[in-house]
């Protein structure tokens, strides 16, 4: 832990009764990409807010490298934001626009307009310095938001769903921009979408936001393959999550019992060891058989009847209904070989146990 | 910067440049928007520039004339010589009023429009309706509660009196202040239903940016909530100062002789002394005057759209 890390502490908002963000404990190291994660409502623009200085919390501390920012006035923290609406001044160019801070920090005109020059080039603005916003595209005006904020060298740069109001294919081009810049800069930014997998491509750190609390925070890799709850295996990526009872532990395993098949996960990558739990499996790490037979010695597998199977270009997804009635989500990669796999086919499900998790239901 | 950002910099033009020929059935109605123009185009030329053709011809009318005996056309400019000569007073006095007026509903209104529009939430709706409340009675009858009110007996200058402010033998009447006080009166919904208008579309979440940007509340509204809201600044100056430059109502109502306007005069050059000449000289004047003014106010203050 360095002394410009963003630590909230034990933080707190209501809104008449409501709270949005719920007794929040949270550090975000000096100099990270992190990413708060979740569905809307879930507080995450409420934190950032609070951070930026725009709401106040109700409860709790927010402290910037040793210094209690909490009641500080938006105009005196070291923090700029970029928000979601971009709001750029309409009635300045963009080269004022980005110049908008540094005037009131006092630098002098030639420093000013050294510094607004580079930002423009840093976001490939460069030529449209004496255009107004709406002469912008929507990309454009995102990345001079960007500029305006990241120009003052904040200690931390808030993103407010930045990319939100971009089409597709402009957003991934702008997730990958922002990681460049961000490695550029080297400043803390915390990053605010509903977007998991614009979270997981750009950020370092993951916190996965429900209800005003963290549900789980990591490396957006780590929480992929393992994570705390079923909330967050469903938020992040797609899982096969199946009702199972733990019946006992034996030698690094826990065993289940899922609608009456037998099934073991090692003991580390299960979040609950007793009572009712769910079985996760991530559905590029199920694979198909044609029976059980087929199946590979020490792998768990279930039967199922195929209901439907689409071909997406990379991979074919394919529905599974088990015997149980729920169906399984199994993607097979486009590896060449041809698939003969048809729906009303038979089939038995395998996957790798290290491969299952078991969370709490 | 091209190479990495194809749709920044892409080609918009191309879709736009492809010659249209519009189909038969749009083409016939090319007549729909003269159509539509038509009433209004029509009630303006008979009611509004040939009256004003008939005030420039009557302005150059031959002053030895009479409405007994007819009034000849004659060229006849010194009759501008001569309105000026009898009248700058009132004239100037007009636009110093005017002016003043101006001035003051911009003090009072914007902080109100602002209110309104900012901080006035389920309210706004109920005070745009006190606003606009006054235009349920007639003007003539609320500038004659203005003269009860400033009476010399009347409630204020009895506190004014109370409170020293006034001497034993002071009065309001027939004042500037009254003439000016019932001119802002009647004029500041004009003031304050523009600045609303225009206050009412600025972006709330623009304030956050410049809180953001390190600019605290009074920077805030002179770099950013000041200039957007200009346009409306400007309409509701211009909707102010015209119509008070040019009022005849007020000072006639509330002033005395040394606080006539330069309406009053018209007014009763027109109707009372039925002296056309001048009167008319004086419309044209006033007219010019104003539009002259107006033009390079607004080629100072104005910004490309209005309100």
């Amino acid at each position: 832990m360095t002394d410009q890390d963003l630590c909230i502490e034990n933080v707190t908002k209501t809104f008449g009764g409501f709270a949005a963000v719920d007794d929040l404990t949270l550090t975000i190291p000096d100099g990270s990409f992190f990413a708060l994660l979740g569905a809307s409502g879930c507080g995450k623009t409420t934190t950032l807010r609070m951070v930026a200085g725009l709401e106040e919390p109700t409860a709790g501390r927010i402290m910037l490298g040793g210094l209690d920012i909490t009641r500080m006035r938006p105009y005196k923290r070291p923090v700029n934001t970029v928000f979601q609406s971009y709001a750029l001044f309409p009635h300045m160019n963009v080269a004022d626009n980005v110049a908008f801070g540094l005037r009131r920090k006092g630098e002098n005109r030639a420093d000013t307009r050294r510094k607004v020059a580079e930002m423009l080039d840093l976001v490939q603005l460069g030529q449209y310095g004496t255009r107004r916003p709406a002469q912008l595209s929507g990309g454009q005006q995102q990345r001079v938001a960007l500029a305006r904020a990241l120009v003052n060298q904040p200690e931390v740069l808030l993103l407010d769903e930045p990319l939100g109001a971009l089409d597709l294919k402009l957003r991934r081009q702008m997730q990958i921009e922002l990681k460049r810049i961000q490695t550029e800069v080297g400043i803390t930014f915390v990053h605010v979408t509903h977007d998991q997998e614009e979270a997981m491509t750009m950020a370092d750190t993951v916190a996965v936001m429900q209800a005003g609390r963290i549900e789980q925070l990591g490396a957006p890799a780590e929480m992929y393959e393992f994570p705390a709850s079923a909330f967050v295996a469903n938020f992040l990526g797609q899982s096969n999550l199946i009702k199972a009872e733990v019946t006992g532990q034996a030698d690094g395993h826990v065993t289940v019992d899922a609608h009456g098949n037998r099934l073991a996960v090692p003991s580390a990558r299960c979040r609950v060891t007793s009572g009712a739990a769910l079985l996760g499996v991530r559905p590029e790490k199920l694979h198909l058989a044609d029976d059980l037979d087929a199946v590979p010695s020490g792998h768990a597998a279930v039967r199922g009847v195929i209901t439907d199977a689409s071909f997406t270009g990379v991979s074919t997804q394919y529905l599974v209904r088990a015997p149980w009635g729920s169906e399984l989500t199994v993607f097979v990669p486009n590896s060449g070989i041809a698939n003969p796999a048809l729906p009303g086919a038979e089939v038995a499900v395998h996957w790798s146990p290290a491969h299952s998790f078991l969370v709490g239901s | 910067m091209a190479a990495l950002l194809p749709t920044a910099s892409g080609t918009p033009a191309a879709a736009t440049e492809i010659p249209v020929e519009p189909p038969a059935g749009m083409r016939r109605r090319r007549w729909i928007p003269y159509a539509l123009l038509a009433p209004g185009l029509l009630w303006l030329g008979v009611f509004f520039v040939f009256p004003v053709f008939q005030l420039a011809m009557a302005s150059l009318w031959d002053p030895s004339g009479s409405i007994e005996t007819g009034y000849t056309f004659a060229w006849s400019f010194s009759n501008y010589a001569d309105a000026w000569e009898m009248f700058h007073v009132q004239f100037l006095r007009s636009l110093w009023y005017a002016l003043i007026t101006t001035v003051i509903c911009v003090a009072l209104g914007y902080p109100l429009a602002y209110a309104i529009a900012i901080k006035g939430g389920r309210w706004k709706n109920l005070m745009l309706v006190g606003v606009i409340a006054p235009f349920f009675t007639s003007y003539l009858v609320r500038t004659y509660s203005w003269k009860a009110i400033l009476s010399d007996s009347g409630p204020v200058v009895d506190f004014l009196k109370w409170l020293h402010i006034l001497p034993p033998d002071g009065r309001l009447l027939a004042t500037e202040f009254a003439v000016i006080a019932g001119l802002v009166y009647n004029f500041l919904p004009f003031m304050v239903l523009p600045l609303y208008a225009s206050l009412d579309k600025l972006d709330v979440r623009l304030l956050e940016a410049a809180r953001d940007l390190y600019h605290g509340p009074v920077r805030s509204f002179f770099r950013v909530t000041l200039p957007l809201s200009m346009p409306g600044v400007l309409a509701g100056t211009l909707l102010t100062f015209i119509p008070a430059a040019g009022d005849y109502v007020n000072a006639q109502l509330l002033g005395g002789p040394n606080t006539q306007m330069i309406g009053s005069v018209i007014q009763s050059r027109f109707l009372v002394v039925n002296d056309y000449p001048i009167a008319s000289a004086l419309s044209v004047m006033l007219m010019l005057t104003i539009l002259v003014l107006v033009m390079i106010y607004v080629r100072v203050f104005g910004t490309e759209e209005v309100v």
